[in-house]
């Protein structure tokens, strides 16, 4: 074996994993340098392009509000109209790779070189890349989400000149209550089970891969080491790194300003804390603060600390509704609406020819450009956390247990909601704005006021998980993939998310447009996800041959 | 006096090092103990190794080399953390503990404005290692 403490560069093969030759040195293009007291360690181009412009985004939607809205939303209904056929497909392809992955014999492959152990205990490391990838999302739509496509599918279809005005789901089933709260979970499950896992499981692995066996820096630009070889340390890559940043902080800015007001509709639910823009600017301000203690805890100390206690809660909640709703027919429900998932599963995942416009327009499409938004920055996070797994252990556990958990609360929260419509008359939930559904639920359930407050906490704190594993993943895009930059670097950029958040809520429209451009980076992504399926596959055979 | 010191050392700032590394090889000369290098870093790529086996082959070679120009019996130990911008400080402390040593010699900068929010690691593990610890700037 050769001395290689001299050359800081290209790493010795191990013979358990193909390492990538390559002159880049991580790091090489970093700015260490000292700012007054605090030091900092940052890529340079991707650190000052992306917080440059994020500036000049938040300032332009600022101040053209209208210009800016308009142009947003033309963009978002250009993108999930004019591409659903592609959002469509493309997340079929990543699902039916992630299957075959499972059964391949590629998927005995383990991130981080034949010999590595896994870095977390498979509950640590669970309630991590759940509470990242989806958290609050099912405090949001667990309740709404089957309520909304009941009620449309009850509703039977509506056509207009021969293009469907309804928002039900295929066919609906107007009038048959059964088959609408079938095909209403069906859509549901569609949407949250192995679709968007698969979209983060295929971002995850592209990044484990490229970074724990092939020796590439821990950024997105890495997985397409194989498509442009070196010039991904180049401009090429800066773009894609610079991308992943502005989804990510965009990202996580909206869903801030959106967590802030579901929190604050449930805090004037439960103790009638004023509704109004003073309590979200506070209620994003503790967020941020939280987060920031957490993020300056490290992964270890704050991050998994606090998504561990995030899922014992959920869990808490969760078994609660179960128990205190009608426990048997929510229990037969979940495996019913199991078997409609999968019955329904290929009408619903047709990307062509489809007559539900509006559903698979305004539903699917929305949905799945949402998750690859932010799939760069959840695939990150699981990435991150995952070294020492087997490819195969790897998407089970990221594709089909996450999806199964998703069924389980979807039917719990969702049927109990419906079942109090259908069996019991009461509709205040079903009439309810979608940030207070989920308290309305609560109310007719016992202990309403202790358990809306665990669902106020858990909102907060899904949020303070997804903004500390955010501002984790930003500092490491920034700093050209290392993950030892100073702590302070961290810092900023969970304030930064926090500022952003503000200056948008506050603006009249800020939230929405800013979604909408988001949403919008998700079809450029979902090229880049098709991308690195053909990178992982190249990247396994390579691992295979050598072992 | 001492038995066995040990030196933390980050490999991708060797050059800011000198002064510990020297004042470390002379205690051990003086009181014939060994050496121990410790580096932390994640198990991520980074600048200076792209796996931890690399980087425990790099911290042994480097231990290597300063035996050969100190003469004193030194071993080097590569050490993995999860978040080492954050958990360097506790690695490091059980690494005193695990590796058994009853001194710690480390580099760290001059104090400034930042110590009072971060604390340098030198100053940290000071403040809270079981053994003597030369914090050397």
């Amino acid at each position: 074996m050769a001395d290689t403490s001299a050359n800081q560069g290209i790493p010795e093969p191990e013979g358990t994993s193909q390492i990538i030759e390559t002159d880049y040195e991580i790091g090489q293009d970093n700015i260490e340098t000292q700012i007054g007291p605090f030091g900092l360690d940052i890529h340079n181009p991707v650190f000052l392009v992306s917080g440059i412009s994020i500036i000049a985004f938040v300032f332009y939607t600022l101040a053209l509000p209208e210009q800016a809205g308009a142009a947003f939303s033309w963009m978002f209904s250009a993108v999930t109209k004019g591409f659903d056929w592609f959002f469509l497909g493309s997340a079929n392809i990543f699902v039916l790779f992630c299957l075959l992955l499972i059964v391949l014999p590629v998927g005995s492959v383990r991130l981080g070189g034949a010999e590595a152990t896994p870095d977390y205990s498979y509950v640590g490391w669970f309630a991590m890349l759940f509470a990242a990838g989806m958290g609050i999302g099912l405090m949001f739509y667990g309740v709404s989400e089957p309520m909304s496509h009941f009620g449309s599918s009850m509703g039977g279809t509506a056509a207009d000149g021969g293009v469907r005005t309804d928002w039900a789901p295929l066919g609906a089933a107007a009038g048959d209550e059964q088959a609408a709260i079938r095909l209403a979970f069906a859509a549901t499950i569609f949407h949250w089970g192995l679709h968007p896992w698969a979209i983060y499981a295929v971002v995850a692995l592209a990044l484990a891969l490229f970074s724990y066996n092939k020796g590439l820096p821990l950024t997105i630009r890495s997985a397409f080491h194989p498509l442009l070889g070196d010039r991904v340390w180049g401009w090429p890559g800066h773009v894609i790194d610079i991308l992943a940043v502005f989804a990510t902080l965009f990202g996580l800015a909206t869903s801030l300003g959106f967590g802030a007001t579901q929190a604050n509709a449930g805090l004037n639910e439960l103790f009638g804390v004023p509704i109004g823009s003073t309590t979200e600017v506070i209620l994003i301000s503790a967020i941020t603060a939280v987060a920031l203690i957490s993020v300056v805890r490290g992964l270890d100390g704050g991050v998994k600390v606090l998504s561990e206690i995030n899922m014992g809660l959920a869990a808490l909640l969760l078994l609660f509704v179960l128990f205190a709703g009608p426990t048997l027919a929510i229990l037969t429900g979940f495996v019913d609406y199991l078997a409609a998932y999968l019955q329904y599963l290929p009408a619903l995942s047709n990307p062509v020819g489809r007559e539900d416009v509006n559903f698979s327009q305004g539903w699917t499409s929305f949905y799945w450009a949402w998750w690859i938004s932010w799939s760069p920055f959840v695939g990150m996070f699981i990435a991150r956390v995952s070294r020492g797994r087997t490819v195969r252990e790897f998407v089970i556990c990221v594709l089909l247990i996450p999806s199964l958990v998703c069924v389980l609360w979807m039917s719990v929260f969702g049927g109990v909601a419906i079942q109090q419509v259908v069996q019991d008359g009461y509709t205040a939930a079903q009439e309810a704005p979608l940030e207070l559904k989920l308290f309305k639920m609560l109310d007719a359930l016992p202990l309403a006021g202790i358990t809306s407050f665990i669902g106020i906490i858990l909102v907060i704190v899904f949020f303070v998980t997804s903004s500390d594993s955010g501002s984790l993943v930003i500092d490491t895009i920034t700093a050209g993939g290392k993950v030892d930059a100073p702590v302070p670097q961290r810092v900023f950029w969970c304030i930064f998310e926090g500022a952003v958040a503000i200056v948008l809520l506050l603006s009249a429209g800020g939230l929405q447009s800013l979604q909408s451009m988001v949403i919008s980076t998700g079809l450029p992504f979902t090229v880049v996800l098709l991308i690195m399926c053909w990178a992982i596959w190249k990247g396994l055979l390579a691992e295979r041959r050598a072992l | 006096m001492f038995k066995k010191i040990m030196v933390p050392v980050d490999l991708a700032h060797a050059d800011k090092l000198d002064r510990a590394l020297r004042c470390a090889a002379d205690l051990a000369q003086r009181y014939g103990a060994s050496l121990v290098y410790v580096g932390v870093s994640a198990a991520t790529p980074g600048s200076v190794a792209h796996t931890p086996q690399e980087f425990a082959r790099k911290m042994e070679s480097f231990a290597a080399s300063q035996a050969e120009t100190t003469g004193v019996p030194s071993e080097g130990l590569a050490l993995t953390s999860h978040d080492p911008a954050v958990d360097l400080d506790p690695t490091l402390l059980r690494a005193i503990e695990d590796t058994g040593a009853d001194l710690v010699v480390m580099a760290s900068h001059i104090p400034n404005l930042s110590d009072y929010v971060w604390p340098s690691n030198g100053g940290t593990v000071a403040r809270r290692a079981k053994v003597s610890v030369m914090v050397v700037r």
